[in-house]
């Protein structure tokens, strides 16, 4: 293990990130926990894994998370919801927007980490500028897309009629395994700015940034529940993710038939809602739309008698 | 137990003028619904010549005319004994409905033909005259011979606000009337919204209504279904905390068999049995007896009916 | 001279004796629709392709009148090789017509449709109500208008799709495989064809097996309405001829409305497909009572919530809470209610109550009217006569029932309603969303903050405030949770049948 602290060190100054690092000075590293109900705890089962990069060097040690770490996320997350969804939208908005300035000013460790998990640096920065400006547009969309996916009907009784988008619930997702960053806030934002709350589980080969970014979503004012993140196997969690009674939509990002047989059939068990999102380019434009967040909302259709005093003729 | 023509009521302590402000709210929407369901029921044969009769029986007929005169209404009172001398078998209306001045006329007409003379009175139809004129103007009617005396409510006050007073005035005029039975006119046209109308009928009925009424006729809208509905339901809520009945008189705007037998239907299914009687229930129309005569004769016949046949008076 | 009528009638009462007299001496008399209005077959093929084809088993099974037990026709039993034939004319029909045809003239073929089922309204409503059990006035004045004005709405939208979905372009899907319900045979056929054809799709379509004459009916619609061959293919059949629909490999869509149970096991089976499918099941729904609600018009409400089309309505408003302060009011004055509906003869004009749909619902509602008396809930029911023959169930309430009974949680899908009270704003919200289901919810309160409160926190896809059981085609329809997914209705109807296109 100290050999491996070592070599790590080593690495980060060949990679000229950290210049100053003093030979005397033994570099200090980062747990990286898992994210339930605004509590940074280690997996309850004890057991972690280590990704390594393409050269073969460990990352760190992660926590694998069990089927117990999802449902004390669950409980979380299903304890957010009201909360969360009970929030005016533009302060929802506001927190999106907060998300961003928090994620701006840790750049260079999302870089750092993007880097470690063998990104180019441009590359690299690219991916984090473009998760900046994403949580920036969905910040922007959540005041605005009940407007688009509203209506008032126009009935032929004498009723107010309108339907509304309203949240799911609680979200399960299994994150993009590839665009570790951008891809895990592509789906964690639009979810949020729904009003919905969610388990992530993050990419399982490049896990540091998702727990980087849990960091963030802990200084943006974001309510503890609303996201919460974990690292592991999709093999082993995936079907706990689909499986749990009181989850209310599952969202995959990958294309493995297997496991999207398995979501379906599982899903039946309460009807959750099914989006797979396996063919979508998180890098353009295809990947942010107000669709993404309608993916995860349900339609509220509501009903009222209109007094018709002057025009019913008969009577009043 | 007491019968209700003798009980002097008295206005009910209990009842503040606040509880009144309080009463039961009305969806407008959902009772004209409830109201065009009655007019689903299909009324066929024996059904309908029932129903018909029925009507008749439950008329009102009324002449409330500047130009009423003595001769005007003795040939009214003639056509309430003898609706349709061609048709066997067939009631007389329930009462005639006119002015104070014409009653002892019309009593007088109606001799032991067990026909009731009504009399509108209190300033009819605006109701605005001092209380000592109206309790006056309903003795008046009262000595003359009325069984029956038609009240209208003080709109202006009751829109005022002034609970207590539509309440007292109630209260008074039914002390006035003796052993007459006292319909409250609530001129329903001129309330505005059905909590209204259930507001008016509350206190109408608490301050000691034996029936309560929609409308003079002088005002558009006159009775509908949904209005008089409100009143039913008003009738059955008070019945069920009292056990006393109160009896309903739609006016104005029903002048159609078919209309007739909807509302006999509402009657039906909103209070029951008990209440399917001119006891209970009254027209106030004109021109209502004709046309059930003309469907009486045509399910008699099996030919539509020409009103050359059928006297106006 | 004509005789004065003056009825003694007693002037007041104990209170202790105060009720309503239902008993009447002014009966109605009988006012039966007439059957020779109507045209039923002897006997009826699939409809595939544009013609009747006999089905490749040559089985057919009967259709009866569950109020007189009486066989109606005989209709076709379609195996799993009449369901390939249907999908491959309504594949051919897509890829040859439908989708290439000018979507103005599509619209014109639905509206159409429309126009010839509004002239053909009568009879379509007595064999409704024949088929299926419902008082003719409802089939008269609900399902058949509403079903006609529901392609009428649907077909304005054929060539208007670009407007609907901002910054998308719109495809179809392809082949819709749709299986409709017994409770509202013609109007759940065109709740699920409509939007259907609109967005440019074709379509399979299965009624339900007791049900299965006014599908049959709207097949000889389309006929005349000279749709092309294959746009619309009707197949009759029982759960087996729905699941070759839904396993058949070239549908591309599932539009499935009925149980809870067959909704799970149709999600399993296209899992590992493409298809999409629009799921509207199951139901126990939330009606709440404030005190301070128009307690007349909610009464009423409860009537058309729990009683409309013998309960067999998904949104039933099955569970009702009332405040506990009016309570007692609430369910004297639902009594009285109930003594004024007449069950009896679905053919009678003036019936409000008709047939039980088929012997098996009408054990399923019996097997819950025992489950109620034996966990202690106060039963009622009316006091009407039933008649001898045919499947009958008297309406009935049951009062002093707790959130934990079977009867609270359970759809019955029957006249049948729960009573429960409740004392605040929260406890009820609590106890309405504390079901697996979501369809519809009611409130009734005159506060207009409340209102907005509670339609706002009860989990359901359709609320009704001071009013129930209200639909419109430009109404979106459908569940949270497990009552399914995807909306029927509205301009949210067009999207379970549309790719989204960047």
């Amino acid at each position: 293990m100290e050999k491996e602290i070592k070599k790590s060190s080593l690495k980060v100054s060949e990679n000229g990130l950290e210049k100053t690092v003093s030979s005397k000075r033994l570099e200090v590293l980062k747990t990286y926990k898992i994210y339930i109900g605004g509590q940074f705890p280690r997996t309850e089962s004890g057991r972690y894994y280590q990704p390594v990069s393409a050269s073969g060097k460990i990352l760190a040690n992660v926590c694998l998370s069990s089927r117990k770490d999802f449902r004390d996320a669950v409980v979380s997350a299903r304890g957010a919801v009201s909360g969360w969804s009970g929030r005016a939208a533009f302060n929802r908005s506001q927190i999106l927007y907060r998300m961003a300035e928090m994620l701006e000013g840790r750049k260079a460790q999302f870089i750092d980490e993007l880097i470690q998990q063998d990104a180019t640096k441009a590359k690299a920065e690219k991916e984090v500028n473009l998760a900046i400006d994403r949580l920036i547009y969905y910040a922007g969309w959540c005041d605005k897309f009940q407007q688009l996916f509203s209506a008032v009907n126009p009935v032929a009784s004498s009723h107010f009629n309108f339907s509304v988008p309203e949240p799911t619930g609680v979200v399960s997702i299994i994150a993009p395994q590839g665009d570790s960053l951008l891809g895990l806030v592509s789906v964690i934002a639009p979810v949020i700015a729904g009003g919905n709350t969610c388990v992530v589980l993050a990419s399982e080969t490049k896990p540091l940034c998702a727990v980087t970014f849990a960091e963030v979503l802990n200084s943006s004012d974001l309510p503890g529940g609303v996201v919460n993140i974990l690292t592991g196997k999709p093999a082993e969690l995936a079907s706990w993710f689909v499986d749990h009674m009181d989850v209310n939509a599952t969202i995959y990002c990958e294309n493995n038939s297997e496991t999207k047989k398995m979501i379906r059939e599982k899903s039946a068990m309460n009807l959750k809602r099914i989006t797979f999102y396996d063919k979508i380019n998180w890098y353009t434009n295809e990947g942010e739309s107000p669709y993404f967040i309608m993916d995860t909302q349900e339609i509220k259709t509501t009903w009222h008698p209109v007094e018709n005093i002057a025009g019913a003729g008969g009577g009043y | 137990m007491a019968v209700a023509k003798s009980i002097r009521t008295k206005p009910n302590l209990t009842i503040r003028q606040g509880d009144f402000a309080l009463s039961t709210r009305i969806d407008q929407v959902g009772v004209e619904e409830r109201a065009s369901r009655f007019t689903k029921r299909s009324i066929k044969n024996d059904a309908k010549e029932n129903g018909l009769k029925l009507v008749l029986n439950m008329i009102d007929l009324t002449t409330l005319e500047g130009k009423d005169t003595d001769g005007k209404v003795k040939q009214l009172c003639y056509k309430a004994m003898h609706p349709h001398d061609a048709l066997a078998d067939i009631p007389t209306v329930a009462a005639i409905c006119v002015y104070p001045s014409m009653v002892k006329v019309a009593k007088k007409a109606l001799g032991d033909s067990g026909i009731k003379v009504a009399s509108v009175a209190t300033a009819f139809p605006s109701g605005q005259a001092p209380r000592d004129i109206k309790i006056r103007d309903t003795k008046y009617a009262v000595n003359e011979g009325a069984d029956e005396v038609d009240m209208v409510i003080s709109r202006g006050k009751f829109h005022a606000g002034e609970y207590n007073f539509v309440f007292d005035e109630i209260a008074s005029i039914k002390e006035a009337c003796g052993d007459a039975r006292l319909k409250v006119i609530l001129e329903t046209g001129e309330l505005g919204t059905f909590d209204k109308v259930r507001r008016a009928s509350d206190i109408a009925m608490h301050a000691g209504a034996d029936f309560i009424k929609t409308s003079t006729g002088k005002i558009a809208p006159a009775a509908t279904m949904p209005v008089t509905l409100v009143m039913l339901e008003a009738i059955r809520d008070f019945y069920y905390k009292t056990g006393k009945m109160i009896g309903m008189k739609p006016a104005g705007g029903i002048s159609r068999s078919k209309l007739a037998l909807h509302y006999l239907v509402m009657v039906k299914e909103v209070l029951g049995e008990d209440w399917m009687s001119n006891e209970w229930f009254r027209f106030g129309a004109s021109s209502l007896a004709n046309d059930v005569l003309m469907q009486l004769m045509k399910l008699k016949t099996g030919q539509y009916q020409s009103a050359n046949y059928f006297s106006v008076d | 001279m004509a005789k004065a009528i003056a009825k003694k009638k007693p002037l007041a009462k104990k209170s202790n004796t105060i009720k309503l007299n239902f008993d009447t001496s002014w009966e109605y008399a009988p006012a039966p629709e007439s059957k020779s209005a109507a045209t039923i077959n002897k006997q009826y093929d699939l409809f595939i392709n544009g013609e009747w084809q006999q089905p490749s088993s040559k089985k057919y099974f009967d259709t009866i009148n569950p109020a007189t037990e009486e066989k109606l026709s005989e209709v076709a039993d379609a195996n799993a090789a009449d369901v390939d034939k249907a999908v491959k004319a309504a594949r051919n029909a897509y890829d040859k017509v439908w989708k290439k045809m000018p979507a103005k003239e599509r619209a014109k073929y639905i509206f159409r449709i429309a126009r010839i089922m509004q002239e053909k309204a009568r009879e379509l409503a007595i064999v409704e109500t024949l088929d299926g059990g419902k008082p003719i006035k409802e089939s008269r004045d609900f399902d058949v208008p509403t079903a006609a004005n529901h392609l009428f709405y649907y077909a304005g939208w054929a060539d208007k799709l670009e407007y609907a979905f901002p910054n998308r372009r719109t495809e179809p899907l392809g082949v819709a495989g749709q299986i409709t319900p017994w409770n509202f045979p013609l109007l759940m056929a065109a709740w699920k064809i409509a939007p259907a054809l609109a967005t440019g799709n074709t379509v399979v379509l299965k009624p339900a097996e007791t049900t299965p004459l006014t599908t049959l009916k709207l097949a000889e619609i389309i006929q005349e309405a000279d749709l092309p061959p294959g746009v619309v293919n009707i197949i009759t059949g029982a759960g087996e001829t729905g699941a070759a629909i839904v396993n058949h490999a070239d549908v591309n869509k599932i539009a499935f409305t009925g149980s809870t149970n067959v909704g799970k096991i149709i999600q399993r089976a296209i899992a590992g497909t493409n298809k999409k499918a629009t799921l509207e099941l199951g139901g126990k729904a939330a009606n709440i009572i404030f005190e301070d609600a128009p307690i007349d018009q909610a009464v009423e409400g409860v009537v058309n919530a729990i009683f409309f089309n013998q309960g067999h309505v998904c949104c039933a408003g099955s569970r009702l809470y009332v405040q506990e302060s009016v309570a007692k009011e609430v369910i004297r004055k639902l009594r009285d209610r109930m003594q004024s509906l007449i069950v009896g003869d679905p053919m009678d004009k003036n019936t409000d109550i008709g047939a039980i749909n088929s012997r098996e619902q009408l054990n399923i509602i019996q097997k819950y009217i025992a489950i109620g008396k034996k966990e202690g809930a106060e039963m009622y029911e009316s006091s009407c006569a039933l008649p001898s023959k045919g499947f009958w169930c008297r309406p009935t309430i049951f009062s002093n029932v707790a959130q934990s009974n079977r009867i609270a949680q359970e759809e019955i899908f029957g006249p049948v309603l729960s009573i429960l009270t409740f004392r605040t704003d929260d406890e009820v919200i609590e106890k309405a969303n504390n079901s697996p289901y979501g369809l519809s919810a009611g409130v009734w309160t005159d506060k207009g903050s409340k209102i907005f409160n509670m339609t706002k926190r009860m989990r359901a896809g359709v609320v009704w405030a001071n009013t129930f059981n209200k639909f419109d085609p430009t109404s979106p329809f459908g569940g949270y949770k497990e009552s399914g997914f995807g909306r029927e209705g509205g301009l949210h109807g067009l999207l379970p049948y549309l790719k989204l296109i960047n």
